[in-house]
């Protein structure tokens, strides 16, 4: 059996006396697109943030090709980073660029691309998200919300990371939209042969960009498994969540952590 | 639940917390000066903050400045008329701007406008994920954010002051030549004949602590604002108060250890 591009072990998180994470469980294989799901503040956001060293899990592991990447600091850890990219939830664009700086910010920083290359870079992903070179020159909050996630895109792809977290894609943006980024994540992903790991509750864009869909509840993986078979689960959490009834096991917690 | 009603718990809690958000800032502080020293050096971002915190604070520095050398003057020909020493106007004057008066309302003045802007511009990247945003496309956010800011405002400061100096000097002069009638030529040749070199730079040795002080106060609240709009506002607040008191305390300790001749 390979080993797993990503691996989450018996992750555990808690903030003061509330438990979040409470041994989370996940492989996500070289070339495979998992999306979790679950409800708000079921700590799904926490999840990616412990695999990037945003937060320090409290216990578990967490294994990239294999490696052990729980305690990295550091400039090992922003070495690491190089090979990840990140679409937050909010796009978290940076608002005092513009937007071929924010699309192009990791060439430049990161790689030393000079100016003038990182340009022609940014007008190129700006293309593949499906935005014209004049949008590069505009500043972020000068831009729609859906075209504001597709900048966050282009960014979080720009430099061709080996895996690309999306943190609720399509959240706050209308039908048409959300399935034109869920494509623009397909075609991208598949193109540069990225691992893919989504969080979100959007069960239509679950179901079109996932090979694997996950179930996070209580802290924990409660269910995983190939997409097509999310309907048929068996799993009373699962199927109360993908048709979004009220009543069941699932009963929403009203504060956040 | 006795210990929400013990009132020695609460203070030991208090005690602990306010411990712990001193240990907090100081570790924050090293990492910040940490990052003014490594590369990747950040220079486009460095001058902005050198423009901002400098060239655009200069019209407050002037003014506040202008008028506290004019009330100045004006206070302490009344104090020293009472015994006939009027003469001495110009030497209490410049002594007072430059070793107090010059650095401090001048650093409080500039608290109110970088430390709040700072504040919130580092509040709302938090609270928009754009600081994680940093993080997670490989660069460090002391680096980038916090050290441009920081080295600006303690370089920028001195400067400042320095010019503040000059112009709080000339206030005084200004006043003491129209209102009071002092003699022009005698009034600048008595501002410079008891001045000491050390008057000038310990003021502006207090300003760039102060400096630094500003854009800490400014850094530290926003890095780790949380909650929103309000918490946004409530770190603007907290990071001018914050330096205000700050700058007040490290003012009278620096005073009191360091420039006692």
């Amino acid at each position: 059996m390979a080993t797993p591009k990503l691996s989450l072990q018996h992750i555990h998180k808690r903030f003061g006396a509330k438990v979040v994470l409470d041994g989370v469980n996940l492989d996500v294989d070289a070339g495979e697109s998992v999306v979790v799901m679950g409800g708000s503040g079921t700590g799904k956001s926490v999840m990616l943030k412990c695999v990037l060293g945003l937060i320090q899990p409290d216990s578990g592991r967490i294994l990239l090709d294999g490696q052990d990447i729980t305690h990295v600091h550091g400039r090992e850890r922003e070495q690491l980073l190089r090979r990840f990219g990140m679409l937050f939830q909010g796009g978290a664009l940076f608002d005092s660029l513009r937007v071929w700086r924010n699309v192009s910010f990791g060439l430049i920083s990161a790689q030393r691309m000079s100016k003038r290359d990182a340009r022609a870079k940014a007008v190129e992903i700006l293309a593949k998200v499906g935005l014209g070179p004049e949008v590069g020159d505009l500043r972020p909050a000068e831009l729609s919300g859906g075209m504001q996630k597709r900048v966050a895109l282009a960014r979080a792809i720009a430099t061709n990371p080996e895996i690309i977290f999306f943190d609720e894609p399509t959240a706050g943006l209308d039908p048409i939209m959300a399935d034109v980024i869920n494509k623009l994540i397909i075609e991208r992903v598949r193109e540069m042969g990225a691992t893919a790991l989504t969080i979100t509750h959007d069960m239509a864009s679950a179901r079109k960009i996932a090979d694997r869909i996950g179930m996070l509840h209580g802290g924990k993986i409660i269910w995983i498994g190939p997409a097509a078979e999310v309907d048929r689960s068996g799993n009373p959490y699962v199927e109360q969540f993908i048709h979004g009834r009220a009543e069941g096991p699932i009963t929403m917690a009203v504060r956040r952590q | 639940m006795t210990t929400v009603t013990n009132p020695v718990a609460n203070v030991g809690r208090a005690t602990l917390e306010f411990l712990a958000d001193v240990g907090r800032l100081c570790i924050f502080a090293a990492q910040s000066i940490l990052a003014v020293f490594t590369p990747p050096f950040y220079f486009a971002n460095l001058g902005r903050q050198l423009l901002s915190v400098g060239f655009y604070s200069l019209p407050v520095v002037g003014l506040t400045a202008l008028f506290t050398g004019a009330v100045l003057a004006q206070q302490i020909y009344i104090g020293t008329g009472r015994f006939n020493a009027e003469s001495t106007v110009p030497t209490i004057v410049v002594f007072g701007i430059t070793r107090e008066l010059g650095p401090v309302i001048a650093s409080l003045m500039v608290a109110g406008r970088v430390s709040a802007a700072m504040a919130a511009e580092l509040g709302t990247m938090r609270v928009t994920e754009q600081i994680d945003a940093l993080t997670t496309l490989a660069t460090n956010p002391f680096r980038y954010l916090i050290a441009p800011r920081v080295l600006a405002a303690t370089l920028m400061l001195p400067i400042l002051v320095l010019i503040g100096d000059i112009i709080g000097v000339m206030g005084g002069w200004a006043l003491a030549t129209t209102v009071l009638e002092y003699n022009s030529v005698g009034y600048l040749q008595r501002t410079v004949d008891f001045l000491e070199t050390w008057d000038v730079i310990s003021g502006l040795i207090k300003a760039g602590v102060f400096g630094f002080i500003i854009a800490l106060m400014g850094c530290y609240q926003g890095f780790n604002s949380s909650g929103g709009a309000q918490g946004v506002g409530r770190a603007t607040t907290n990071a001018v108060v914050s330096a205000s008191i700050l700058i007040l305390a490290a003012n009278y300790i620096i005073t009191s250890i360091v420039f006692t001749d």
